[in-house]
């Protein structure tokens, strides 16, 4: 057993949402719901989050800002599309400048479509991330005593 | 004996040939080989008298005397000549006066009371002597290369004076013995005058229009000290018959209200001397000066011979706050000191804050620290004097340490503001450590300074003295504000710099480093220090020691900072993690540059200032406060002293 | 006090202040949870994170931070060390304030504009808080004779009851230095209420991890100042003293989480007059008293 599946801080970002997404991620984190009964905490800061949640298509303006915030977060890491505009591009997939779904930007692991997506579906998929953050962080452990 | 006359005389002959020595390089040989001479010298004296009780020497001598009328008569002349050639009436008149009064003086007194001993030694004034002969002379040598930069930054064809600095520095350096080693008042108060024409000849050494009007500032406030010293010398001619300093030593401690003029007036002298409010500002123009001269003006000489005055007074005062009789008149000049002292390093530890001006937050420090020893002073108690001893220690060293620093660093980066000290961990790297090492050294536990400041604290605690325990907790506070805050700015690392400081002259690194390993060895031998140097003269003053912090503590102190050295010099840069980039919110550009993409696709650079904290802080809101309060306490406590002299009035 | 008593008070308290510290953080947390009507995490939370941020990648902005914060939290051991090991209580403040040092310059040296931010505010509250935290040891001093932590276990009744006003103020400053609201201005525990995360933004991993157990030592430390004034020369006491602690901490979450963030102003303000009140008037009380009486 690994801790980081003890202690999953997420990191929240909207990358073309139309709010609808985050504010059911925002509102899975509220006390209704208390994720920090598994040690979820919200941080603002890449640099102490394990989970990348991201909201929202992905277009020319902001996809360097979601790849800054990846590449920023320390390993092991995963990303959870949440809502079916980060899963695809969503209605917006055929904007004029819209790329589409988060995975055109960075690796995404979990994908938790809806429309917008129930904070039930998030807590789900995150619950799924962890399994993918645990094998990770097996990974990096057996790399760094390999070392 | 020898020794002392060496000491006093060897630095004014060496001024002599250095204002006849025109050449650079004989130059820099004849200061880099007297100022080993005058260290090894003051070096050799403190080892072969360690923890001398006080001892006198039979020495008087006519001429002596005469030499010495002379002098002031001449640094009077001076200051006229100047004052005339600049327009500066109160400068003239102060100088008129003083001429008038010491020459009356000569003639009415000075043959009539001849001092049979007019020389001494006691355990401060070795360290003193310590101070002015190993940290006064670095600095001299440091001079070297830093003039030289600072001639080749003077406009095409300016006059090369130069070996007039240099005479003015040494023959700083030979008041200051004679402040230190004379009995004989008369001859201390002829040092005392040395010092301040000294200091207003090399504040004015530029002679633009604000070195100028900062040296005359400096010269009137530093001639009502000289006047202030007139007067006590008056009293002790007319009063207690005696100019010996021992002697009056001796009879204000047996009765304290019988001295309450003299010591009132002495205390002023020394006040002033050490940049008390309402005479601070004359530290702060000083500025204008040469770094070299800052740096001997505030860590060495000129103000530490106000504050040496006022602790060789303060048994008078711990006497006078507990006689039985005289009440408050005996009781006056303590309260003095301590007041002005106590709301000196208040209020300068504040506008402390606001200063973004590197030199200008020194000037602040400096006085703020000059107030705590003051205060130290004037409470007399042996704990207290044991604090205002290591005060005056550390704040010799690392505060050299540190104008040194800013000199080289203000030729190497073209400011001395300490925002654009930004990064400096990796452009100099070596002198931004040094500098480092001695902002901590200023304020921050386990160093020098703060244990003394902790005596102070128990010692005030101990004399149930309310106002300055407050004084000191608010005072300190701030202190750890303009500190930490400078101390960060020094510390940022961002991608690799381009180092400059590969060009700093061998004379700058040579006094660099002598005043580190005198910061380093003496906070790491800090017990040591208080065993040998200070509690003798703490027990050869009161017959008792008087120490507040148990010397496990002090080896604890000890011990802490060798560990915060090493962590400083060695143990930074090293990591096996690897390197990322910092977070800036958005898309980066240039990371290193801390520049990123803004919303409309152009490029911002975040910047991030040091809070200065002006509208809380800033001179003009404390200022006017300190000097009001500061005024009125010595009007009143120089008017109480005055009405108690009999027949005066 | 020795330097060997303080070395073997250090390890002592390098190996029980992060055990109890860590228990503590999880028992606020769990506490804050019931409070805000939530069931909250597991009590040891608090562990599952440290290990988690030892277990991520080694990775530093440069070479300077890990360095710096390792420093930050030795020192803080030592203070805790000196303290509990009797010694001089104003040396533990001096070496707390030294640790705090090196945890502001830690976060300057990575010259990040919101670390900047961080450490700037930190400074502010160390010279908010650190007037009534020496006034605090000086009232201990004048009450009971001795800076040494030791002599308290000698007094015939305890600190507080002629020092109660300094008592109250150090309560007061207790809040800044626990970094809770409304004094948590350079690094919060609770999501987004800083500015990316205030002085801790550029430190992750292990050193993150340092920070957090330097923070468990740090509350465990202070807790024992606030103690410290309802000791005295009965075995009773040090009950007493316990329970002092744990309801004085049981105050600080109930603050914690029922005041909104305060400007640096009025955090400065406050402190500053709660110092000069508090602590001017116990002090003035203390050493004028005998000349009343």
């Amino acid at each position: 057993m690994t801790y980081a599946t003890k202690s999953p801080w997420v990191i929240h970002y909207d990358a073309s949402s139309c709010n609808g997404c985050d504010i059911e991620v925002l509102a899975a984190l509220c006390p209704g719901y208390d994720v920090e009964r598994f040690g979820i905490v919200n941080t603002g800061n890449p640099k102490h989050a394990d989970i990348f949640l991201v909201t929202g298509s992905v277009n020319e303006q902001n996809i360097k800002v979601v790849q800054e915030i990846y590449n920023q977060m320390v390993e092991p890491k995963v990303v959870v599309a949440c809502g079916i505009c980060a899963c695809s591009g969503g209605i917006f997939h055929d904007c004029y400048n819209v790329i589409g779904g988060v995975d055109q930007a960075i690796p995404v692991d979990v994908y938790a479509p809806g429309c917008a997506v129930r904070p039930e579906a998030i807590i789900d998929a995150v619950v799924e991330a962890l399994g993918i953050l645990e094998e990770k962080s097996k990974a990096l452990q057996a790399q760094r005593k390999g070392a | 004996m020898a020794l002392l006359g060496f000491l006093i005389l060897f630095p004014l002959v060496v001024a002599g040939v250095l204002l006849a020595v025109r050449d650079n390089r004989a130059r820099n040989v004849v200061v880099a080989v007297s100022a080993l001479v005058v260290g090894v010298a003051s070096v050799w004296l403190v080892v072969s008298y360690l923890s001398a009780p006080w001892i006198s020497f039979d020495f008087h001598s006519p001429v002596v005397d005469y030499a010495c009328t002379i002098v002031s008569v001449l640094v009077a002349a001076a200051i006229l000549f100047f004052g005339i050639r600049y327009k500066n009436v109160p400068a003239c008149v102060l100088a008129v006066v003083q001429v008038v009064g010491s020459l009356a003086f000569e003639f009415a007194f000075a043959h009539s009371l001849p001092v049979e001993q007019g020389l001494y030694l006691d355990s401060l004034s070795l360290l003193m002597a310590f101070i002015i002969g190993v940290v006064g002379s670095g600095i001299c040598v440091y001079a070297l290369g830093y003039m030289e930069d600072f001639q080749a930054h003077e406009p095409e064809g300016a006059k090369d004076r130069r070996p007039t600095f240099f005479a003015l520095m040494f023959a700083f350096l030979s008041a200051m013995f004679l402040i230190v080693f004379s009995n004989n008042m008369v001859w201390l108060f002829t040092g005392w005058e040395v010092t301040t024409v000294c200091s207003f000849l090399l504040i004015g050494y530029t002679r633009t229009e604000e070195a100028v009007r900062n040296a005359f500032r400096q010269i009137i406030m530093n001639l009502i000290g000289g006047i202030a010293f007139l007067v006590a010398l008056y009293a002790c001619a007319i009063q207690l018959g005696t100019l010996s300093l021992v002697e009056f030593l001796q009879i204000g401690i047996m009765n304290p209200a019988l001295v309450a003029l003299p010591v009132t007036a002495l205390a002023l002298a020394g006040l002033t001397k050490a940049a008390q409010m309402p005479f601070h500002t004359w530290l702060l123009g000083a500025m204008v000066a040469p770094t070299p001269t800052s740096a001997l003006l505030h860590s060495s000489t000129m103000v530490k011979a106000g504050v040496f005055l006022l602790v060789k007074l303060s048994p008078i005062m711990y006497a006078g706050a507990f006689a039985s009789q005289g009440g408050l008149l005996a009781a006056m000049p303590s309260i003095m000191t301590v007041l002005v002292g106590g709301i000196t390093f208040a209020l300068c530890s504040f506008m402390a804050i606001s200063q973004s001006n590197a030199k200008r937050v020194l000037a602040y420090s400096t006085i703020a620290n000059l107030g705590l020893i003051v205060a130290c002073a004037g409470v007399g108690t042996p704990e207290a004097v044991w604090a205002a001893a290591f005060l005056i220690l550390f704040h010799a060293i690392a505060k050299s340490l540190l104008f040194l620093c800013v000199g080289t660093a203000e030729h190497h980066i073209g400011s001395r503001d300490i925002e654009d000290m930004d990064l400096l961990f990796e452009r100099m790297p070596r002198l931004s450590r040094f500098m480092m090492l001695g902002i901590l050294c200023m304020f921050i536990a386990p160093f020098g300074m703060l244990v003394a400041k902790w005596a102070t604290l128990v010692s005030f605690a101990e004399m149930g003295q309310v106002m300055l325990i407050i004084v000191l907790a608010f005072g300190s506070a701030a202190t750890f504000m303009f500190w930490a805050k400078w101390l960060g700015k020094l510390s940022g690392i961002a991608a690799a710099r381009e180092n400059v400081e590969h060009d700093v002259h061998t004379s700058e690194w040579t006094a660099v480093m002598v005043m580190a390993v005198l910061v380093i060895l003496c906070c790491a031998g800090l017990p040591v220090i208080s065993w040998f140097a200070v509690e003798p003269y703490v027990y050869s003053v009161y017959g008792m020691l008087g120490q507040d912090i148990s010397f496990s503590n002090l080896w604890i102190s000890s011990v802490l900072s060798i560990a915060v050295i090493v962590v400083l010099f060695a143990g930074l840069g090293r990591t096996k993690a690897r390197k990322v980039d910092i977070y800036l919110a958005g898309v980066s550009r240039d990371n290193g540059e801390r520049t990123f993409r803004n919303s409309l696709s152009g490029t911002s650079t975040a910047s991030a200032r040091n809070w200065y904290l002006e509208d809380v802080f800033g001179e003009r809101r404390i200022a006017p406060i300190g000097t009001a309060c500061c005024s009125a306490v010595i009007i009143v406590a120089l008017a109480a002293a005055a009405v108690s002299v009999p027949g005066l009035f | 006090m020795s330097l060997l008593s303080v070395l073997i008070g250090t390890l002592a308290f390098a190996v029980l202040a992060p055990v109890l510290g860590c228990l503590l953080a999880g028992l606020d947390r769990k506490v804050s949870a019931r409070m805000q009507g939530r069931v909250g995490p597991p009590l040891l939370q608090p562990y599952y994170d440290v290990r988690k941020l030892i277990e991520k990648d080694n990775v530093s902005v440069n070479s300077a931070e890990g360095a710096y914060v390792t420093c930050a939290l030795v020192f803080t051991l030592i203070a805790g060390g000196i303290f509990f090991s009797g010694g001089n209580l104003l040396m533990s403040v001096f070496v707390v304030t030294l640790s705090g040092l090196f945890f502001i310059v830690a976060a300057y040296s990575t010259r990040s504009p919101y670390a900047e931010i961080g450490a700037m505010r930190e400074t502010l509250q160390v010279m908010a808080y650190e007037p009534m935290v020496l006034l605090m040891a000086v009232t201990f001093f004048m009450a009971s004779g001795t800076f040494d932590v030791a002599g308290a276990f000698a007094l015939g009744a305890p600190a507080v009851v002629v020092a109660w006003p300094a008592f109250l103020g150090f309560l007061f400053v207790l809040t800044i230095k626990l970094r809770k609201s409304p004094f948590d201005l350079s690094y919060s525990h609770h999501a987004h209420q800083e500015i990316v995360k205030g002085i801790t933004t550029e430190m992750s991993g292990r050193t993150l991890a340092k920070v957090e157990v330097m923070h468990w030592c740090e509350n465990i430390l202070f807790l024992g100042w606030t103690a410290l004034f309802f000791i005295w020369g009965s075995p009773v006491s040090a009950l007493v003293a316990v329970l002092v602690a744990v309801l004085v901490y049981f105050l600080e979450i109930w603050i914690d989480n029922n005041f909104a963030r305060v400007k640096w102003q009025a955090l400065l303000k406050s402190a500053w007059v709660v110092a000069l009140v508090a602590g001017g008037v116990n002090i003035a009380a203390l050493a004028y008293a005998p000349y009343l009486m």
